[in-house]
């Protein structure tokens, strides 16, 4: 993933987050979605980071952050104690994501999540003319220097929340550093997704409450 | 590390509980007068804001910073940390350190008077807590006229007070820091305390407590206590990095029972220093102090126990610390989230054990640097 892409990832989350929310970020790196999101939606916002490099360039931005692994869960945050969990292109590189996104929605509001899609046009022709993986799953590293990643399209994105009875409450397509709108069958076109989600079937929320809570002591 | 010395400082005192209005222990026992004894460094500003609270560790004392006398070999045990320019920067903010109770400089312990008896209270002094000392230093705050505290810090037997501190005056602080430490005891940790007791207790100069005023107290085993000590403040990679198998005196070896490895030299030198700047009767006590540590114990798990809490904390553990390792930081950083407690938590990647809350200045100083700058932004606390 360039650095603009990203960019224009934070920017198009905070144009999201509404003002003086409640904003978790998970895997928070060196906090400079939680820094903006604080300067310019006076958020209240917490992170988990993994290392401890990011942890305290967090700390040295006045930011509150955890160091920890989003993998062992977040089962120690209370029941909606936030107002959006945030997953910034962290998703391939999580252990089970339907478990942590049912998490993000038991914990949060709302989820927002983003992640370089495997279905880009660009990405299957190279897959199918190369026979090998696009660069863009792997950031700027050969395969073989990357942290082991879970490619994920679109397309089974969409799959999996219809499955975890996940709503999509807003759905951003980007291509590059620009958002496609009106564009039929954007998942083959844009090289990120953005998405919006909330819980749907209140069944599913207060199981995932339930089991939360059992875990906690 | 950067910054300069805070200089001379001298240790002060401050008695209460007189009877017969003592001051009632979390054992239900009564002790009185009971003294303490703090030092200060730099100056309480006009409101009262800037004040800090030290808690010493196990073999702590007072003496954070600076220099008793001009010929004081060393400074105080967290010098590094403490004056001018340092983190606890003594042009900004008002650091106060105090001397546990039960402990043996200069505050109330087993070596003190009885006032009932004349003589030294040996083994009938009363069994001390970990939230007695809190209180005896909650004494001290109030005498010294802080309605709250910026932060309370303190690594180790001192994190456990620094804990102490918000469950029992969450009103107290702005802020809580505790490094290397635990909400509960492990029964690793509690049978090495136990093994350095034994040691103690078996040295026939301890007399069952009642040495002091005799030719010699139990050195051997307050030596010993102490050696055992010093291996769980290290770790495998520390002790390969600073010993290796190196020899200390010979080239070869002696094939005999002489002090030979430079790591038994160490232990030997560590040992013999502290039976001359500690009391074995105090050691015995401060370890049952923290044996009996457990901030859940009766309240309904750590998570209730610490519903109370509403300072932000910046907790702090070493990855190669086995003697309170990071799961138990850990513990006390969940018990904190799912009370919706602003916590900073952070597992330095340390090779030094135990001991990397003393050594690991640097990384300290950045991490508790920012952390109360922030803190003191967010209450407007004037420093300059």
């Amino acid at each position: 993933m360039n650095g603009s892409v990203v960019r224009i990832d934070l920017d198009i989350i905070a144009s999201i987050v509404t003002a003086g929310a409640r904003v978790l970020d998970l895997g928070c790196g060196d906090g400079d979605l939680l820094l903006k999101l604080a300067r310019e939606k006076a958020v209240i916002g917490r992170g988990i980071e993994l290392s401890e490099v990011g942890v305290r360039r967090c700390v040295a931005k006045g930011l509150s952050v955890r160091q920890g692994d989003i993998d062992v869960g977040l089962s120690d945050y209370p029941s909606a104690s936030f107002d959006y969990v945030i997953l910034s292109q962290t998703l391939p590189y999580v252990d089970d994501p339907k478990t942590l996104l049912q998490e993000m929605l038991r914990v949060g509001r709302r989820a927002i999540v983003s992640f370089p899609n495997l279905g880009y046009w660009r990405a299957r022709l190279q897959l199918l003319v190369k026979g090998s993986l696009p660069e863009m799953v792997f950031s700027s590293c050969p395969w073989y220097d990357s942290p082991r990643v879970r490619p994920i399209s679109i397309d089974g994105f969409l799959a999996v929340c219809a499955e975890a009875q996940i709503s999509i409450i807003d759905s951003i397509y980007l291509n590059g550093t620009g958002q496609l709108r009106g564009v039929r069958k954007a998942s083959l076109w844009s090289t990120t997704g953005l998405f919006v989600l909330e819980c749907h079937g209140a069944s599913r929320c207060s199981e995932n409450r339930f089991r939360a809570g059992d875990g906690k002591e | 590390m950067s910054g300069r010395s805070v200089g001379l400082v001298q240790t002060q005192f401050y008695t209460f509980a007189h009877p017969p209005a003592e001051l009632v222990l979390e054992s239900g026992e009564r002790l009185g007068p009971v003294t303490v004894a703090y030092e200060t460094y730099g100056t309480l500003n006009a409101d009262k804001s800037n004040a800090i609270l030290i808690c010493h560790a196990l073999s702590g004392d007072a003496h954070v910073a600076g220099y008793n006398t001009l010929d004081d070999p060393k400074p105080g045990w967290w010098d590094d940390c403490v004056g001018p320019g340092k983190v606890f920067d003594t042009t900004k903010y008002f650091v106060i350190c105090s001397n546990v109770i039960g402990g043996c400089k200069g505050s109330t312990g087993p070596a003190s008077i009885d006032p009932r008896t004349g003589r030294p209270y040996g083994l009938g002094f009363p069994v001390v807590t970990i939230a007695d000392m809190v209180e005896v230093q909650r004494h001290l705050i109030d005498h010294l006229g802080i309605d709250k505290l910026l932060t309370i810090v303190g690594g180790s037997m001192g994190g456990m007070q620094a804990i102490q501190w918000a469950v029992s005056y969450p009103d107290r602080m702005q802020s809580v820091i505790p490094l290397a430490t635990t909400a509960r005891l492990s029964p690793q940790s509690i049978a090495l305390n136990e093994v350095g007791r034994q040691a103690i207790y078996a040295d026939v100069s301890w007399n069952g407590g009642d040495y002091y005023g005799k030719e010699a107290g139990p050195n051997s085993g307050l030596a010993l206590a102490r050696m055992i000590g010093h291996i769980t403040y290290l770790s495998d990679a520390s002790m390969q990095e600073k010993f290796g198998r190196r020899l200390q005196y010979a080239e070869r070896y002696g094939y005999n029972f002489q002090t030979e490895f430079a790591v038994e030299s160490y232990l030997h030198y560590h040992g013999g220093n502290f039976i001359r700047r500690f009391d074995a009767n105090s050691y015995l006590y401060l370890t049952k102090a923290m044996d009996y540590f457990d901030l859940a114990n009766g309240h309904g798990g750590l998570v209730r126990r610490l519903a109370g809490v509403k300072t932000k904390f910046l907790v702090v553990s070493f990855v190669s610390d086995w003697l309170f390792p990071s799961y138990q930081s850990k513990e006390i950083v969940s018990a904190l989230m799912a009370n919706g407690v602003d916590v900073t938590y952070c597992d330095i990647d340390s090779p030094y054990g135990h001991d990397a809350f003393l050594l690991e200045v640097d990384r300290l100083t950045d991490l508790m640097g920012d952390f109360l700058r922030n803190v003191c932004i967010k209450e407007g606390v004037l420093t300059a």
